[in-house]
């Protein structure tokens, strides 16, 4: 060996790459919101002006004014968080006790249970969006109770992305709870019900946490089932609503479009800023669960 | 405790898709049977097949992409010390982290035609401007592009995650062997984060495959359906067209193709089963 | 305080028996070990006590009652579980209480007995803490003294120091002992360690293959194994078991263990062996502490014989030398300054009152 390098400038040299490389990445990655961000603060005069589109020459709050004092924008606003907070709700009510029971009661089909709501992911909602208008047309039909073209619907529809994923995060969280401490609460005179509030859901905070997050960031996010179900204006939430109301035929007011996305994107933004770990535990679960 | 889950599994899951099987039968004002009729039909158009080659080459692209990116810069993010990797894994995510539908926005801004922000730069550079929406090409090449750079990071957080689990040792004892960096990476790393390199590819294959979003929101289709894939166009066809009983029959080619992924997976969660 | 008796206790996991039949009446205020190999059935007994594994068959009674149907919370017991399951998101003080605050016992009351509870296992001053800040040592402490606090009619421990380095084990089965000197709470408790057996039992059970091979105080079982089983699991070095005929010599019997080596059966013996002259194979067992260096002046009993050792491991306050009678390796115990060299012959005695006499076929000591 004429030429060996120590282990230690092998490492030095991989981290200065390493370092080059990530630099490249990041301004791929953030590229977009960054641009998101520079033409939200620039004038329609400004967009349409040959100037150079990567800086701001001429700042201006406009956009944010304009959009923060539109009562449809509020509404779209109003709309997605009222269905996100529902939706959440209604997540952790059905995956917590399910998953309380499908990791600790052996009951007949518990097995098949927990592969199925596995097996859920397989069918996505670009499948069923078109049986479940149908379905929901009938439902009007038969009750009397509008359900298309009502944000409403949408809290019985996010569900069935949100509590499958969530059962099976809640699963892995549940699971990994040495058995000897539900003995431990049993001889204490607890009793299933107090083992799973007073036990389990205190020690698995940081899973349900992380459940909650991805249920918000979901409802969030979800653009197909509003755009089916929803056309309204006042019932419409944001990503549907940024997207059908601030484009107007051709006419593309991309300052207010870029404002109005960036607020829509500043919820999931904040909630990962501040609790980035629970965020990324959420993540990574699923799969590693799997 | 487990029966609301039950019931949402199969009310809003289960008996939809079976129901969509039953829909797909119906002519267009969903008052008589028609058999196979809207497969025949379907079969006989150009753009049914062209559909079906644009989501296979959109999903097995944009995966592949997605998965080499991630594991690169997951990689990357490893070799710096472990107390910048908080910030550089949390500037990395945030493509996963916006609505798509939102950063989608943001991407068909920086590609308009006549104030994109990439255009100018090329302008600048001296090159052509591209019409990086209205040619087929460049369109099949930008929802591409979209999915990676909204993917990639997710693929990045799960090897980054699983580079971690890999112990340190194994990599002294090769390093004492006299393995090289590839021989590593080769021999160890690859081998240890299989499991998590199947399960990712195979997840991501779904969800792209039954993508909706991003080409929605980025070319509607367009140009001319060329950029389609099964869930736009059976949204175009189904809810747009008002004609659910075709649209059902367009999203249930999904279903053969993730069928195959279900069977891949069940084999993988009954072998992890008889391991245990 | 209670007794607790267990009649024909049966336990079967689907078909595979766990526990097949075990009788054993264990007195208030007694300290019962139940010790035997991984698998022996000991665990299960203790969570049928406890109530966490139903009964195949059988009855248990806690107290004057039958509790085969009655739920842990009834039960009026406590366990302490081997890795403590102390409940991370809540304080020692909380940890402790849990139990009393289910049963919403008055706050004043719980306090009381919280405080004595802590004063007794010395955890006052980490009494706000929560489980991950401290030890392993207090982290038993705490387990001990989340049972203590519930004054139950019965202390059940699953293996409770197995999860200790040695040192500490050592400590905290001295601290167990003082404790249940100071309570007196009827107690059982599980181990596979026959060092700590024997050390905090009043009696010892020893299970194996879900079934008692011997109930007895420490010293009966050193002393007067009914089995081999027990013979050979009680003790450390274990008990030799060598191969031997009985043979009839000149005024009573004599054990041939080789050609070379043969010693006379103790006078007060002969009686209770005479029977089995000439019966199926027989072992000679004998524990290496019997087994030792020759000295000037030989007790009665003790034969003395030569043998070419093997093997010498220097302990500091003794020597194990190691040597082979027929195939059969066979270990004594000899003082340090005795001179003992590997691959050299030495002179050692077997004390023979010690001796025992097992029939290979059944197992049991003659």
């Amino acid at each position: 060996m004429a030429k060996s390098r120590s282990m230690k400038d092998d490492r030095r040299r991989a981290m200065i790459w390493s370092y080059f490389f990530l630099c490249i990445f990041v301004v791929f990655f953030l590229t977009p919101p960054f641009y998101m961000l520079l033409t939200s603060f620039k004038s329609n005069a400004e967009i349409a002006s040959a100037t150079s589109p990567w800086w701001v020459h001429a700042p201006t709050l406009d956009n944010y004014i304009e959009l923060l004092t539109t009562e449809t924008y509020l509404t779209f606003f109003r709309n997605s968080a009222m269905v996100s907070v529902l939706v959440v709700a209604i997540t952790m009510a059905i995956s917590i006790p399910a998953a309380f029971a499908l990791s600790r009661m052996k009951f007949w089909g518990s097995g098949t249970l927990a592969t199925g709501v596995f097996l859920t992911y397989l069918i996505p909602e670009t499948l069923l969006f078109i049986p479940l208008f149908q379905i929901f047309v009938w439902v009007t039909e038969f009750t009397g109770i509008e359900l298309i073209n009502r944000w409403y619907v949408l809290v019985i529809l996010y569900p069935t992305l949100t509590v499958p994923f969530a059962t099976w995060i809640m699963i892995g969280y549940f699971a990994s709870i040495p058995k000897e401490l539900d003995e431990a609460a049993l001889i204490d005179g607890a009793g299933y019900l107090q083992i799973l509030t007073r036990i389990f859901i205190p020690v698995a905070l940081p899973g349900i946490i992380a459940a909650t997050i991805f249920a918000f960031t979901v409802s969030w996010a979800q653009f197909l089932y509003p755009l089916a179900f929803t056309t309204s204006a006042d019932q419409l939430v944001l990503p549907v609503g940024i997207i059908t109301t601030l484009i107007r035929g051709d006419v593309f007011t991309w300052g207010q479009i870029m404002t109005g996305a960036l607020l829509g994107a500043a919820p999931p933004l904040i909630i990962y800023a501040f609790l980035m770990d629970y965020y990324i535990a959420g993540l990574t679960a699923g799969a590693t669960k799997g | 405790m487990a029966l609301p889950l039950i019931l949402i599994i199969v009310l809003l899951v289960l008996y939809p898709a079976l129901y969509s099987l039953h829909l797909a039968t119906l002519n267009k004002g969903m008052e008589r049977f028609v058999g196979f009729d809207n497969f025949t039909f379907l079969f006989s158009r150009e753009t049914f097949w062209m559909v079906v080659k644009q989501s296979v080459v959109f999903a097995v692209t944009a995966v592949v992409f997605k998965a080499l990116i991630g594991f690169c810069v997951a990689h990357f993010v490893h070799n710096v010390p472990v107390k910048g990797q908080r910030k550089w894994r949390g500037m990395l995510l945030v493509p996963w982290v916006i609505p798509p539908a939102m950063s989608t926005l943001a991407w068909l801004w920086l590609f308009d035609p006549s104030y994109s922000a990439f255009n100018w730069l090329l302008v600048k550079g001296g090159f052509e401007p591209i019409g990086w929406l209205g040619e087929v090409g460049w369109a099949r090449f930008a929802v591409i592009l979209v999915n990676v750079w909204v993917g990639a990071p997710f693929f990045m957080i799960m090897y980054l995650a699983a580079l971690k689990s890999v112990p340190e040792q194994l990599y002294e004892a090769a390093a004492i062997d006299g393995a090289n960096w590839w021989q590593k990476l080769w021999y160890i790393t690859i081998p240890m984060m299989r499991n998590i390199i199947a399960i990712t590819v195979l997840f991501s294959l779904i969800v792209t495959f039954a993508n909706f979003d991003i080409v929605r929101v980025l070319t509607a289709g367009g140009p001319l359906d060329n950029t389609h894939v099964f869930a736009t166009w059976a949204f175009k066809v189904g809810i747009e067209g008002s004609d659910l009983p075709l649209g059902a029959s367009v999203s249930l080619f999904m279903f053969p193709i993730l069928a195959i992924f279900a069977i891949f997976i069940l084999r993988d969660i009954t072998k992890r089963g008889a391991e245990n | 305080m209670a007794k607790v008796i267990l009649r024909k206790v049966v336990k079967n996991y689907d078909d595979t028996p766990a526990v097949r039949g075990i009788d054993l009446e264990i007195a208030d205020e007694e300290f019962v070990v139940l010790v035997g190999p991984s698998g022996c059935g000991k665990s299960t007994t203790l969570r049928m006590i406890a109530g966490l594994e139903d009964i195949t068959a059988g009855d248990i009674l806690i107290g004057e009652e039958v509790v085969n149907d009655v739920p842990p919370k009834d039960r009026d017991i406590a366990m302490v579980f081997q890795n403590y399951a102390l409940y991370p998101h809540m304080t020692v003080y909380e940890n402790m209480s849990f139990g009393l605050r289910l049963k919403k016992a008055p706050k004043a009351e719980i306090a009381r007995r919280v405080e004595n509870a802590a004063r007794i296992l010395d955890i006052s001053e980490l009494l706000e803490r929560k489980p991950k800040q401290l030890s392993g040592g207090q982290r038993q402490r705490v387990a001990m003294g989340r049972a203590i606090v519930r004054d139950p009619k019965v202390f059940l421990f699953d293996e409770p120091l197995s999860n200790l380095d040695a040192k500490l084990r050592v400590q905290m089965r001295t601290e167990i002992k003082k404790v249940h000197q100071k309570v007196r709470t009827t107690t059982v408790y599980v181990t596979h360690d026959q060092v700590e057996a024997m050390t905090l039992a009043d009696r010892v059970v020893v299970m194996n293959g879900g079934l008692i091979e011997q109930v007895g105080t420490p010293n009966d079982l050193y002393h007067f194994p009914a089995t081999r089983f027990v013979a050979g699991f009680i003790g450390s070095p274990a008990m030799n078991f060598i191969p031997c005929k009985l043979e009839a010599a000149a005024g009573g019997l004599r054990v041939k263990l080789s050609e070379a080596i043969a010693f006379p059966v103790p006078a007060n013996r002969v009686e209770r062996y005479k029977a089995h002259l000439g019966a199926g194979k027989l072992l000679f067992g004998i524990r290496p502490e019997h087994l030792i260096e020759q000295r000037p002046h030989a007790e009665p009993d003790q034969h003395p014989f030569e043998v070419p050792l093997e093997v010498t491991e220097p302990m500091g306050m003794e020597t194990l030398v190691h040597f082979l009678v027929e195939g059969t390796e066979v270990c004594g115990r000899v003082n340090p300054n005795a001179g003992a060299l590997a691959g050299k012959p030495m002179k050692l005695v077997a004390d023979l009152a010690n001796m025992h006499l097992i029939d290979e076929a059944s197992g049991r000591v003659l």
